[in-house]
């Protein structure tokens, strides 16, 4: 390896605000074009690794450093938080709050403006950034809003790119991606790294996604520590990962299930590279015929039913074209889709928000579009993605009583409701707590629990995981099935591809305003031809099942889906 | 949603000048226009506003729903000016004649003529600040308050909220959405301190976010050398050619036409009475 | 003026974007007919307190300028600067308060909405006829009356929605304390 360009020794870091360190005993090296992925779950403590990188740590974020950080030769604390800016290229998770510009030039431009490039070397090192990411002329005069997550991703890194960095660093990249856009985006950042030769650092807890390129290192972090510090095929070779926390790869899962035994020289870090012995195959083949397929769902009778619905916004964009589709009483469905596919205008079509063109909306045989946005509520709940757009009391108790007051429910009737909710809920010893002393997790279950005090028969939600580590969305999504045990029809919008595969029934896939699928997830994930139009991304579990020599790969990611439900409720 | 300040795009002499001339011109004509009262002035301004839209291919059914606004506001404050002082143009020009009636609510010439200029003054105004936002593209706007000497900091604080206009307004949508679903009301049934207590249900968790935005945003522009230097560069920012110049000089003498007026006649007012 | 940190650029940026929106789309009926109730003021007076005068100044002058850009009726440098000067005169009075550290008790309460109202009959009452005279040369009366029906509405909404905003913040901010579960 070349010369090391970023050194940790004996690092450590405590925020003012806070009663112990965030980070403890901190060795790490990183090179001159290497590729390294950070992991580990929340709280582990690597976004604050991320911000000592890129020098927010100490610069905006003050606190106590021990030992040494050195940035090319020297310590960071002895530089300016600019100087850093030069050298580490950062590209945060949060897109649009990086995205400073009006239009795409003026935000690739913003660093240079600040180091006062003017005339025509502004222009041609601009647009050469851009071109190097691919972004068309055509969309250098465009704002923010009308672009896509992938290509407002693409922005970010183009304005990092206008300076020669000698590290890059990614503050999780997939988090607000569809399946097929993150693909891209970790092949993008590979091609940038192959053509600068800079140093690649990648936070981010979804390691099978960012696998799906070479990575050189996985530096794995749990409480403040680095737990290992290996090449991706040792660490998937452990059991470190899952001990963590961190969902290993599904294949890898798979395997483990089959009882095969998994080391480095089976190169396990890609599904591609992976070769399995013919003793191994007959493993996962023998698995696959000894698990039961699950028993089929009894008939359910029809909740929701949409018919020809159709729908455009006042500027004349036509959301949804004639869309026709039913949820059961009693099911866990998904709506899957990229951004602008027409999901989210569903979902508010049927919560009355917005009112269709054309077509019906029955719910429980009766049209709903005689009824007020609030009168939808009494029997259709609706939970926003972010948990802290919908809190607006101080107390958790007046915010999930807050519907039930606006319905000027008796005061005794709205104790009896939210007690019983709270402690469906989990709630409950919180009872007395302000909201903010929760966690994000803590708070989107009141969010739920604000709606379901309201008793509604079903309860949509947007992205109910996103930017959830592997326990808290494993949390999350067990609190949800123990609801739809209790009756509850619940219907979740996503576009988290584990989501949908582990827990719902059914998806439903929307793409251009339309519904081009509707079957079991397995199909649909196993289905070439859709999975591209929905921008989603084939399952490994398939492509293991493929390698395997089994017929079937369908049934395969079928009966793996049954038994991790086996598993989970033993 | 996206055009909130209407600007439009069109190939035109006026759409070619710097967005600092045109902001600087708009300036210099509004002050010309404040300052005096003289209404053979007054009546030149919209003259040439109307010309100025002629030469900047902006037409009437593009501005027509910002003249509306313009024509409701010039009405009421009429009307306002009327009802509470009918007798303010006896006061300014010092002569009383009565057209009809009688008592305080007797019309004058004097109070017409008042009136009269009221109204000029409001068109000389309003018409060149419309021509400004129809003509200027939102970003040359910061880069324009920075050329004419206001700090780039202030002047990008500008810049960002023209930037995050549309993501709030998509925000406060969405969380007023959700709100009303669960029986958040803020219209006329119920009464004004419950609307008040209503709306700030929607505004806690949109301000709140807004403060992580805020903590986002500082940081993504840190990381990206804001503030690095005592100047900085602008993408959009453009030199000055002939025109801006002929531009800003003309603006300059509309401004001392008016403070010459000014000193003729002794006072702001041009007085026919005497 | 000190140099401004990043924190308050970005902050009298969004405040301004908030103002905005708040002002431009945000339409509470109010009991006069055809006006509506400008809960931009309870922010803006928010804002004020937790980043100082001159940020509080700044917010209100581009907001409100913006939202004349944006309705069309020209821009009036009167009320736009009046907005910019409660800023002002709001953050000086409200120096003492530390919401920006979490705290705001009952005390803070009272000085935030006695100061609101005191500001906007300053603001309203004189700041905004007078330049309203000097520009236009309309006559005192309208403008005072104006200018009370203004102030009364801005205080109502400063001491509700500013409050209501200013009490959820302090709440939002972690504190060390002593929190139980209870069975």
């Amino acid at each position: 390896m070349s010369d090391p360009i970023l050194c940790f020794k004996n690092f450590g870091f405590q925020y003012n605000a806070q009663s112990s360190p965030t980070l403890y005993d901190i060795n790490l090296t990183i090179h001159k074009g290497e590729k390294v992925l950070i992991t580990g779950p929340s709280g582990c403590g690597k976004s604050t690794l991320a911000h000592c990188i890129n020098g927010l740590v100490p610069f905006s974020y003050k606190g106590k450093m021990e030992g040494s950080l050195t940035l090319g030769g020297k310590e960071t604390k002895d530089l300016s938080i600019f100087d850093i800016s030069h050298r580490v290229g950062t590209v945060l998770q949060d897109s649009d709050g990086q995205f400073i510009g009006l239009t795409v030039a003026e935000d690739i431009a913003f660093s240079l403006e600040n180091d006062c490039v003017s005339g025509p070397e502004l222009y041609e090192r601009v647009n050469a950034a851009a071109g190097k990411v691919g972004i068309s002329e055509e969309l250098m005069r465009h704002a923010p809003g009308e672009l896509s997550g992938g290509q407002k991703q693409r922005v970010s890194l183009a304005g990092v790119m206008v300076d020669d960095v000698d590290i890059f660093l990614f503050d999780e990249p997939l988090a607000n991606l569809d399946p097929a856009t993150g693909k891209q985006a970790i092949e993008l950042i590979d091609e940038i790294q192959r053509q600068t030769g800079a140093a690649v650092v990648i936070i981010e807890h979804r390691v099978e996604d960012v696998l799906h390129r070479h990575v050189d290192r996985v530096v794995l972090m749990q409480q403040g520590r680095i737990v290992s510090d290996s090449t991706p095929d040792e660490l998937l070779s452990g059991p470190l990962l899952s001990e963590c926390g961190v969902r290993e790869p599904l294949y890898i899962t798979a395997l483990k299930y089959a009882g095969v035994q998994i080391t480095p020289a089976m190169h396990p870090a890609h599904i591609d590279t992976l070769s399995l012995s013919q003793a191994d195959k007959e493993k996962v083949r023998s698995w696959f015929h000894s698990t039961p397929a699950a028993a089929a769902k009894p008939q359910r009778p029809v909740l929701l039913q949409a018919e020809n619905v159709s729908f455009s916004y006042a500027n004349g964009h036509h959301a949804l074209k004639d869309i026709t589709a039913s949820v059961l009483k009693g099911e866990l469905i998904a709506i899957v889709g990229t951004n602008g596919a027409g999901k989210s205008t569903f979902s508010k079509v049927v919560c009355g928000f917005e009112t269709h063109q054309s077509g019906s909306i029955r719910f429980a045989g009766e049209d709903l579009a005689q009824y007020s946005i609030k009168e939808h509520a009494d029997r259709i709940g609706y939970v926003m993605q972010n948990p802290n757009q919908m809190i607006s009391k101080v107390l958790i108790f007046d915010e999930v009583a807050l519907g039930l007051r606006t319905r000027g429910v008796p005061e005794e009737k709205i104790t009896e409701t939210v007690n019983n909710t709270l402690k469906i809920c989990g709630l409950w010893p919180f009872r007395k707590w302000p909201v903010s002393a929760l966690s994000y997790g803590q708070k989107k279950r009141v969010t739920i629990a604000s709606i379901l005090a309201l008793e509604p028969e079903m309860i949509i939600l947007d992205e109910p995981t996103a930017g959830q580590d592997y326990r808290h969305y494993s949390e999350i999504m067990e609190f949800l099935l123990d609801l739809n045990r209790r009756g509850i029809t619940i219907v979740m919008i996503t576009h988290d591809m584990h989501l949908m595969l582990e827990y719902a029934e059914r998806a439903v896939v929307f793409s251009g305003g339309r519904v081009i699928a509707d079957a079991p997830c397995a199909d649909i994930l196993t289905n070439a031809e859709i999975v591209s139009r929905a921008s989603l991304k084939e399952t490994s579990l398939y492509t293991l099942a493929l390698l395997s020599g089994l017929e079937s790969g369908r049934e395969f990611v079928q009966r793996f889906i049954d038994y991790e439900r086996e598993v989970y409720n033993r | 949603m996206i055009n909130i300040f209407n600007y439009i795009d069109r190939p035109s002499p006026i759409h070619r000048l710097t967005g600092a001339t045109k902001l600087i011109c708009v300036l210099l004509w509004s002050f010309a226009a404040m300052l005096t009262y003289d209404t053979r002035f007054l009546a030149v301004m919209p003259v040439l506003s109307v010309l100025l839209f002629g030469v900047s291919k902006i037409k009437l059914k593009d501005v027509s729903f910002m003249l509306g606004f313009t024509a409701a506001f010039m009405v009421l404050n009429n009307v306002m000016v009327f009802v509470f002082s009918p007798q303010h143009g006896m006061d300014i020009y010092g002569t009383q004649h009565i057209l009809f009636g009688s008592g305080r609510y007797a019309l004058t010439s004097e109070q017409l003529f008042y009136h009269l200029n009221l109204l000029l003054k409001y068109l000389s105004m309003i018409p060149i600040v419309l021509l400004f936002i129809c003509t200027t593209n939102p970003s040359e706007f910061a880069a324009s308050l920075n050329r004419i000497g206001v700090k780039y900091s202030i002047a990008y604080s500008v810049a960002l909220a023209l930037r995050y206009i549309p993501d709030i307004q998509r925000e406060y949508h969405d969380i007023s959405q959700a709100q009303q679903a669960r029986g958040i009301e803020m219209s006329k049934k119920e009464s004004l301190s419950k609307r008040l207590k209503s709306a700030s249900a929607i505004l806690i968790p949109l301000i709140l976010s807004s403060m992580d935005r805020i903590e986002t945003i500082s940081n993504a522009m840190e990381l990206r050398g804001f503030g690095k230097n005592k100047k900085r560069t602008w993408y959009m920012g453009r030199r000055f050619s002939r025109a801006d110049i002929l531009c800003m000089v003309f603006c300059a003498l509309l401004l001392g036409i008016s403070l010459l007026l000014n000193y003729l006649n002794g006072s702001r007012f041009f007085n026919p009475f005497i | 003026m000190k140099k401004f940190s990043v924190k308050t650029i970005v902050a009298i940026g969004i405040g301004a974007a908030l103002f905005f929106v708040l002002g431009r789309f945000v339409a509470i009926p109010s009991p006069v007919p055809n006006t509506n109730i400008s809960i931009q003021y309870g922010l803006l007076a928010f804002m004020t307190v937790l980043f100082g005068p001159i940020a509080g100044m700044l917010i209100g002058f581009i907001g409100h300028a913006l939202i004349d850009f944006s309705f069309g009726w020209g821009v009036w440098w009167s009320w736009v600067i009046t907005s910019g000067v409660f800023g002002i005169l709001f953050g000086i009075a409200t120096k003492k308060l530390r919401l920006a550290d979490g705290s705001f008790g009952k005390k803070d309460i009272l000085t935030f909405i006695i100061a609101g109202v005191i500001c906007h009959v300053i603001c309203w009452g004189a700041v905004a006829p007078v330049l309203d005279i000097v520009i236009y040369a309309e006559p005192i009366e309208k403008l005072f009356a104006q200018g009370l029906v203004s102030a009364i509405a801005n205080s109502v909404t400063t001491a509700i929605v500013g409050t209501l905003l200013c009490v959820a913040y302090a709440a939002a901010k972690p504190k060390a304390g002593s929190l139980k579960e209870e069975e």
